[in-house]
């Protein structure tokens, strides 16, 4: 359910940025995505796969999906450790004191695009 | 084919449309409160001794967001609260436009504060910013103490903290000293609230904040 409204806003962030940049059609779409954005990447497909063949401008657009590897930093040995791996908890020292430093992530990295000033060629 | 290089936060758009949602309805004089909890935790009920208590004082308007039904919104209405009901389809969020939607649906639309009963879950709502002039968070006591280390941006985005159905104290072991510690280890400006809408416990300095609130911002 969550995928399925992110899918909603991505596609209708590509429609103002596709305006901006006179862009006629979208050919593929990468993502960042952090490894603990809390999205599930098969179920953001799935639903791109459904809304692409419902809209012009990103039909049959395939979604590209790099991931970021989430680290969290511990306050009290100034530590960093990959968060999948342990959590909120310290591996070194055992504190509880630590925070998200990256991981998160939830954003549109780029666009193959073809635009209205430069017409579409066959590869 | 050329590559466009981006690099925008998903969420982008959402975030410019709240920004607009909220100038205006400053202008309008309209105080917006995003209310956001787990289902089950008492935001009707908190809403209902809310309108109740300040009845008089300020007008209020109720903006009821659920997957489906319109339980909520029915038993504002028969409080004497102007509400609307607006149903997700199925989005377990609310975002700005829906919200803008929600408020242009209602009558007259002559209230000072809006309330906005978020759908309930404390992981959705908290990435996408409606257009509120404040973020409350409700977490009721039988819920536990531990939700600060289960839901670290709900309580990171939240301007406040009501903690509900305190009058059940007793019956659980819910340690309000632990959350007021893992609260504002994760947001230091946050404010917290311990109430009862049943007994009218804390609902005072919770009724007087939210009073305040939409002062200072008048006065912006």
């Amino acid at each position: 359910m969550h995928e399925l409204g992110i899918v909603k806003h991505v596609i209708k962030t590509l429609r103002e940025v596709a305006e901006e940049n006179s862009v006629t059609r979208i050919g593929s779409v990468t993502l960042e995505v952090g490894e603990v954005s809390g999205v599930i990447t098969e179920q953001l497909v799935d639903c791109w796969n459904y809304f692409r063949e419902r809209d012009e401008l990103v039909r049959g657009a395939p979604l590209y999906i790099e991931t970021l590897e989430a680290v969290t930093f511990c306050t009290a040995c100034e530590k960093t450790y990959r968060t999948v791996d342990h959590g909120r908890i310290c591996p070194f020292c055992g504190s509880g004191e630590t925070y998200l430093l990256r991981g998160n992530e939830f954003c549109i990295k780029q666009i193959e695009a073809e635009t209205a000033q430069e017409p579409a060629r066959e590869e | 084919m050329k590559v466009i290089e981006l690099k925008m936060t998903v969420t982008d758009s959402n975030d410019r449309d709240a920004e607009a949602l909220r100038r205006e309805l400053s202008e309008r004089g309209i105080f917006l409160v995003n209310l956001m909890s787990a289902p089950g935790s008492g935001k009707t009920t908190l809403l209902a001794r809310t309108v109740k208590d300040l009845a008089g004082t300020v007008s209020i308007g109720v903006l009821e967001a659920d997957i489906a039904s319109d339980v909520d919104a029915v038993r504002m209405a028969e409080l004497g609260a102007e509400s609307v009901q607006v149903h997700t389809d199925g989005m377990c969020h609310m975002d700005a436009g829906m919200t803008r939607a929600g408020l242009e649906g209602m009558e007259g639309a002559g209230f000072e504060i809006a309330f906005l009963e978020n759908v309930g879950n404390l992981i959705c709502p908290a990435e996408f910013d409606t257009g509120a002039h404040r973020n409350v968070m409700l977490l009721s006591l039988p819920e536990g103490d531990d939700k600060p280390l289960k839901y670290p941006l709900m309580f990171q985005r939240s301007d406040a903290l009501v903690i509900t159905k305190m009058d059940a104290a007793p019956y659980f072991d819910f340690d309000l000293e632990a959350v007021k510690r893992r609260a504002s280890a994760l947001n230091p400006n946050i404010r917290i609230f311990p109430v009862s809408a049943k007994t009218g416990e804390g609902m005072a300095e919770w009724e007087a904040w939210l009073l305040s609130e939409r002062e200072n911002d008048r006065n912006a």
